[in-house]
């Protein structure tokens, strides 16, 4: 079994206009969707990132250099991560291809975990 | 249980962020009044946007309403205190009833329903478009999202945003203020509430054209706001309880509109054991209290004509008499071509359908009821029952072609498709 990391792609925007119904039947289903991966033991973590663009570090000429991200003026941003465990990309492709976030214009990255202990 | 039953009956759970988006609006116009209504719907949106963003991955909080009230608040403290307003608003911040609304224990609390009482007030005030005062009504008091209503009402989205916007800013510019009308303003304060009600509750039952489950929605909002104006000691009249019994005897048919296909059926069709027996029940004890005192209004008569429908054994066991006589007392105290229409059917049943096309034929040149369906509906019916075949098809046809839903539709080419075959 390996692990993969789902970066959840969205428009930070995205939801500003649904109505409170409306986000209710989303966040419905956003818990479905969690709760069968929990259940069948899949889950293996998730977090949401704060609404910010957070800071960017870069390194040259021995000095490194941070900067603010961009958050309000991006078209698009990380929202959020899931772990997931499967078998192998096209199992992950299949528990991911269910996810609501791909429902709501949502963009899903799907990374395997490069384990050093195999 | 039909699509449409099912959703009428759906329980307040269900509607949990809608109802919060509206008891937490009531409360924060009152805090940050009714200029602010603009700065109250952005809060109450960023909260359930939060609500959104956080719950898929941290899971839902034990208390998923109390969560998006805490939010809310704490967004309502950074804007006061960005405003300068923090220590003259804090008082009635940490006193209002948010922090109740937070631990949940707020059911049945008067001083929530009077909050939302004085929103509706404003939201109706006589001083705004009729369009305005549904729309802001909906979006301010119910918790609707400006999709929501125009669904509901088939306009264009920036039309309702628009009415909205325009709404909120008479609002300001004529500075209504944000109160239970004194008992010497209510008359004047209190139709326009009502007929806003009124309109919310036909628009979702009459299902003319439109998003089906949108409109139950309707229905049951408009039930719940007319109950709270009910139980008010002060605006709760004889007449909004009949409203309120109007409402519940008709609403408590809905299940049994449709069969399983989800084709309409007539009245005489309907499954009588489908029908809401709570509901019916709710609706008997507005019924008694709106007899209390000697007021009688259009919806005390309107409300005794559905529970001669609701209360009936049968279809054919139905007190024609009754309805017709207060089909007459409706005409003579609010007249208008649609009451008299409906009175053609119960003259009709009383007096024999050439009764009832010889009343039709008094309304022909009424412009209101030109294109309007049901009246060509009632015309082919009547010319069933004479056996004038080919003038009926003619006009259940013209019945089909107009702005009816797509359930009435098909039983109305079903009906002209019997003709055809029997004839």
């Amino acid at each position: 079994m390996s692990e993969f990391m789902l970066l959840l792609h969205e428009n930070p925007q995205g939801f500003a206009s649904l109505s409170p119904q409306d986000i209710q039947t989303v966040i419905g289903e956003y818990s479905a969707w969690r709760e069968r991966l929990a259940g069948e033991g899949r889950l293996a973590g998730g977090n949401k990132l704060k609404d910010e663009g957070g800071r960017w570090l870069t390194g040259g000429n021995g000095q490194v250099r941070v900067v603010d991200g961009p958050f309000s003026e991006a078209k698009e941003v990380i929202g959020g991560y899931f772990m997931i465990k499967a078998a192998d990309y096209d199992e992950a492709v299949e528990i991911s291809r269910d996810c609501p976030h791909l429902r709501y214009g949502g963009r899903i990255e799907l990374r395997e975990i490069d384990a050093i202990h195999d | 249980m039909t699509r449409n039953g099912a959703a009428a009956v759906r329980n307040s759970l269900d509607l949990l962020f809608r109802r919060r988006a509206g008891q937490l609006a009531a409360t924060l116009t009152r805090v940050l009044g009714i200029e602010n209504l603009d700065l109250v719907d952005d809060l109450v949106q960023d909260a359930f946007v939060q609500a959104l963003k956080k719950w898929p991955y941290a899971g839902m909080p034990d208390n998923p309403g109390a969560w998006v009230l805490a939010v809310a608040k704490n967004r309502a403290v950074d804007v006061l205190r960005r405003q300068g307003r923090w220590r003259e608003k804090r008082d009635e911040l940490e006193r209002s009833i948010l922090p109740a609304l937070e631990t949940g224990r707020v059911f049945f609390s008067t001083e929530l329903d009077d909050d939302q009482l004085r929103l509706m007030f404003a939201c109706c005030h006589p001083a705004l478009s009729r369009d305005a005062q549904v729309a802001l009504t909906l979006k301010t008091v119910g918790g609707f999202g400006v999709d929501e209503i125009a669904r509901a009402f088939l306009t264009a989205k920036a039309t309702v945003a628009q009415r909205l916007v325009r709404a909120k800013r008479a609002l300001r510019d004529r500075r209504i203020e944000l109160a239970i009308p004194a008992a010497d303003a209510l008359p004047a304060r209190l139709d326009p509430v009502l007929e806003v009600l009124y309109l919310l509750f036909n628009e979702g039952y009459a299902a003319t054209a439109g998003d089906e489950l949108v409109r139950a929605d309707l229905c049951d909002e408009a039930v719940r706001l007319a109950e709270m104006v009910a139980a008010h000691p002060v605006v709760g009249s004889p007449r909004v309880h009949a409203l309120v019994a109007l409402f519940l005897f008709q609403a408590a048919r809905i299940p049994a509109r449709r069969d399983d296909a989800g084709d309409q059926l007539l009245l005489a069709e309907q499954d009588r054991s489908r029908w809401d027996r709570a509901g019916l029940r709710r609706a008997l004890a507005h019924l008694k209290l709106a007899a209390r005192g000697d007021e009688l209004s259009a919806y005390h008569l309107e409300a005794e004509i559905a529970s001669c429908h609701a209360l009936a054994a049968s279809f054919e066991t139905t007190d024609w008499r009754r309805i017709l006589d207060c089909y007459d007392r409706l005409l003579a105290l609010s007249p208008s071509p649609v009451v008299a229409l409906n009175r053609v059917v119960a003259l009709a049943k009383v007096e024999g359908p050439d009764a009832g096309l010889r009343a039709l034929d008094a309304l022909r040149e009424e412009p209101a009821l030109q294109r309007y369906g049901p009246r060509y509906a009632i015309e082919g019916d009547l010319l069933c029952r004479l056996g004038r075949t080919a003038e009926a098809k003619h006009v259940l046809n013209r019945a089909a072609s107009l702005d009816a839903s797509e359930p009435v539709r098909r039983y109305l080419e079903r009906r002209v498709q019997s003709l055809t075959q029997g004839g």
